[in-house]
C-alpha cells in the first residue's frame, strides 16, 4: 500500500514537473544554503584549529603597548636590541626570542614586480613558526651580525617573481636594496585571519633596519617556550624583565604586552564556530520558506484535483488513504528539493572552500538534519492541504468542475 | 462483512428523507420513501430535476446519509455506520459508473481499472489480471495500456464500467450512464448493462430521465417532488 501511494505521488510530481521543480526550489535554497554555510564554516573552523595544532611551541607575542578599549598603542615605545638579548639570557624556560620589524616594499627580479611584506628577523623565526625551508639555507651568524643584504623568500614570492627558475643565488631587489636570496620557505597557505603567509621576504633585523627602515624599532618580539615548559611562567618572567627594563613604577601598568597566541587561536576558532551556527540557523529560515511553498502549491493541487479525490473516494480510498496520498507527495517533493539542495550546498562549498584556502570537511550529521528538516517541512506544511484533500464531501468533489 | 440473510432485502429503504439547509431556505430533498430492492434486480429511477433521483443514489451509494429514517442494506442500518466503514462497504459492494466517466487522467485504462484493487491492498500482479479480466469483459482486451484521452466516450464508459465491476459488486449504481453518449453508443453500453445484470446477476440501479434508456430497466420507479410517484414493471424488457 505504502508502494503504491508512493508510486502515485510519484505520478503526481512527473505530471507537473516544472511546477514540482519551481516549488522545491525554496526547499533546495534553504537545504542547500545551510550545508554550503556549515560547510565552509566548519573548514574554517578545522582550519584554525590545525593552526592552533601547528603551535605546539607554546608561542609568546610581546608587543608594545595595551590593546584594548582607549589604549593606543602606538603611544608605547618599540623594544630594543638589548631588550632582545636579555630577554635571550634571562628567560630560562624560552627555546627561542625573535625580534620582529616589518615593512612594506616592492620587490623587483627581472621584469616582474610586486608588493609584498618584508620581515626583519633572525633565525628564531624559522623555530617559533615552526617553519622550514624548502631550499637554501637560514641566516648565518656573520650575516645576522654584519646586516648583509641577503633575504630567504615565501613560495608566493618565489613563484610570482621566479616561476620556474631557482631563486637561491640570484639578486633580488627589495625597495632600494639589491639582496642575494639564500633560501626559499615552504608554503604555508593563509593565516586563520585570511592574509597569504607566502606572500613575504625575510632578511636579518639589522638589515632592514639600517637599509630599508632608517630606525632600529622593533616592533614585536615571539618569545616560544620550551617544550613541556610552563608558558604562564615564561609569560610573568617577561612581564617581571621587560617592566624592569622598561623602568615601570610599581603599581602602573605595563606598556607593554604578552599574549599567548594559542589563545588568541582558540577565541578565533570559537568565533568561527559561532558564526558558522548564525549563519546556519539564517539558512534554515529559508528552509521555512520553501515549506510555505509546498503547503501552497500542495493546496493548489488539492483544488485542482478535487474531482480525483472525489472518484478515489467514490470507489472505496478512505480518508486515511487519501491523506496519505497527499501527505507522501508532500514529503516526495521536499525530500526531492532536499537532495537537490544537499548537491547544491555540496558542490558550492567545495568551490568556496577551494576559493578560500580551506579544508573542504563534510559533515554527515548537518547533511542528515536538514534532509531530515525538509522532509519534516514536508509532512508539516504537507498535512494541513492532505488532511482538506481528505475530508472533501466526495458528492461535492464529483459535481467540481 | 456478515452474510446476507436470505429474505432481507438487499436495498431497503424505511421512509427516508433528507433536507439540506436551514430555516426558510431548507429544500425537501427526499421526504419520505420507502423502497425496497432486490438481489438481481435491474432498476431505473426517473423523474425531473429537483426531484430526488440524485439523492437516492446517493443514500443507496453510500456517499450520503438520511436526515431521518433508515437505509438499510443487506439488513445492516448504514446510518449506525462510520464514514470509513461506509467507504469500505462502498469498496466491497458498490460499484459506480457516472455520466462524466470520471476517469483519471493521463492514466491509461487498465491503471483506471486496477484503482478501486488498489484501495483493496491487492497484489500487483492479481489487481492487473483482474483489470484486464474486467476489460475483456466489457470489450476492450486490446486498448488496455491506452490513456484515457486516447479513447472514445463510449470506451472511456466502458472503461469506467470495467472500474465499478472489477471487485465483482453486488450493485452496480450507474448515473445518466449514457449522458454523454450518442445514441448508437448508448445502445452499445446498455446492451453491456443489461448482459452484466443478467450473466452476472449484478443488481443494476440506474438513474435516467430518458425514457428510451429507462426501458432496458425491468422496474422502473418515477421520483417527483421527493416521493415515489409510480413505480413499475416493466415486462418488455429483457
Amino acid at each position: 500500500m505504502f508502494f503504491e501511494t508512493l508510486k502515485l505521488a510519484v505520478q503526481a510530481i512527473r505530471r507537473n514537473a516544472l511546477r514540482s521543480v519551481l516549488t522545491v526550489l525554496g526547499i533546495v535554497i534553504g537545504v542547500g544554503a545551510v550545508i554550503a554555510m556549515v560547510t565552509i564554516g566548519n573548514g574554517t573552523t578545522a582550519k584554525v584549529t590545525a593552526d592552533l595544532a601547528k603551535l605546539g611551541t607554546n608561542l609568546l607575542s610581546v608587543n608594545p603597548g595595551q590593546f584594548g578599549p582607549g589604549r593606543a598603542s602606538s603611544e608605547a615605545k618599540p623594544f630594543n636590541y638589548r631588550d632582545v638579548e636579555a630577554m635571550k639570557q634571562q628567560l630560562l624556560g624560552a627555546r627561542a626570542v625573535a625580534p620582529l620589524a616589518q615593512k612594506t616594499a616592492t620587490v623587483i627580479y627581472g621584469t616582474e614586480n610586486r608588493s609584498t611584506t618584508v620581515i626583519g628577523t633572525s633565525n628564531d623565526y624559522f623555530l617559533t613558526q615552526d617553519w622550514d625551508l624548502s631550499a637554501g639555507r637560514t641566516f648565518l651568524d656573520g650575516e645576522m651580525r654584519g646586516g648583509r643584504a641577503v633575504c630567504i623568500i615565501g613560495e608566493t614570492v618565489r613563484s610570482k617573481l621566479f616561476g620556474r627558475e631557482a631563486p637561491v643565488g640570484r639578486s633580488l631587489r627589495v625597495g632600494s636594496v639589491a639582496c642575494e636570496v639564500i633560501g626559499v620557505l615552504q608554503a604555508k597557505g593563509q593565516s586563520s585571519f585570511g592574509s597569504d603567509q607566502d606572500d613575504v621576504v625575510i632578511m636579518p633585523i639589522r638589515t632592514l633596519h639600517r637599509r630599508l627602515a632608517g630606525n632600529t624599532n622593533i616592533s614585536r618580539i615571539f618569545v616560544s617556550a620550551k617544550n613541556g615548559g610552563e608558558t604562564a611562567k615564561v609569560q610573568r618572567d617577561i612581564e617581571w624583565l621587560l617592566r624592569e627594563r622598561r623602568k615601570i613604577a610599581p603599581g602602573k601598568e605595563d606598556d607593554f604586552s604578552v599574549h599567548d597566541m594559542k589563545q588568541i587561536l582558540q577565541a578565533t576558532a570559537g568565533t568561527t564556530a559561532m558564526l558558522t551556527g548564525l549563519l546556519g540557523a539564517v539558512a534554515a529560515v529559508s528552509l521555512l520558506v520553501g515549506g510555505i511553498g509546498i503547503m501552497n502549491i500542495m493546496l493548489v493541487s488539492v483544488t485542482e484535483r478535487t474531482r480525483e479525490i472525489g472518484i478515489r473516494l467514490a470507489i472505496g480510498a478512505l480518508e486515511s488513504q487519501v491523506l496519505m496520498q497527499f501527505l507522501i507527495e508532500a514529503v516526495a517533493l521536499s525530500v526531492f528539493g532536499g537532495i537537490l539542495g544537499v548537491i547544491l550546498g555540496l558542490s558550492l562549498a567545495l568551490l568556496a572552500t577551494m576559493a578560500l584556502g580551506v579544508p573542504f570537511i563534510v559533515s554527515t550529521g548537518i547533511v542528515l538534519v536538514a534532509f531530515a528538516f525538509a522532509a519534516l517541512v514536508g509532512v508539516v506544511f504537507g498535512y494541513f492541504p492532505a488532511r482538506r484533500a481528505a475530508r472533501l464531501d466526495p458528492i461535492e468533489a464529483l459535481r467540481h468542475e | 462483512m456478515q452474510k446476507a440473510i436470505p429474505k432481507t432485502p438487499l436495498i431497503e429503504f424505511r421512509s427516508v428523507t433528507k433536507t439540506y439547509g436551514t430555516g426558510a431556505a431548507t429544500v425537501h430533498a427526499l421526504a419520505g420513501v420507502d423502497l425496497v430492492i432486490e438481489r438481481g434486480e435491474f432498476v431505473a429511477i426517473m423523474g425531473p430535476s429537483g426531484s430526488g433521483k440524485s439523492t437516492t443514489m446517493n443514500v443507496i451509494g453510500c456517499l450520503d446519509v438520511p436526515s431521518t429514517g433508515q437505509y438499510l442494506f443487506q439488513g445492516v442500518d448504514t446510518g449506525t455506520l462510520s464514514r470509513n466503514q461506509r467507504t469500505r462497504l462502498r469498496r466491497h459492494f458498490l460499484g459506480f459508473v457516472f455520466q462524466g466517466f470520471n476517469l483519471l487522467a493521463r492514466t491509461t485504462a487498465v491503471e483506471n481499472v486496477e484503482l478501486p484493487l488498489i484501495y483493496r491492498g491487492l497484489a500487483p500482479v492479481e489487481r492487473r489480471k483482474l483489470a484486464i479480466k474486467a476489460l475483456e469483459r466489457v470489450g476492450l482486451g486490446g486498448r488496455i495500456d491506452h490513456g484515457s484521452s486516447e479513447l472514445s466516450g463510449g470506451q472511456q464508459q466502458r472503461v469506467a464500467i470495467a472500474r465499478a465491476i472489477v471487485t465483482s459488486p453486488r450493485v452496480l449504481l450507474a448515473d445518466e450512464p449514457t449522458g454523454n453518449l450518442d445514441t448508437k453508443t448508448s445502445r452499445e453500453i446498455m446492451d453491456l448493462i443489461v448482459s452484466l445484470n443478467r450473466d452476472q446477476g449484478i443488481t443494476v440501479v440506474m438513474v435516467t430521465h430518458e425514457a428510451d434508456i429507462a426501458a432496458y430497466a425491468r422496474r422502473v420507479i418515477r421520483f417527483v417532488d421527493g416521493r415515489i410517484d409510480s413505480d413499475t414493471v416493466n415486462r418488455e424488457a429483457a
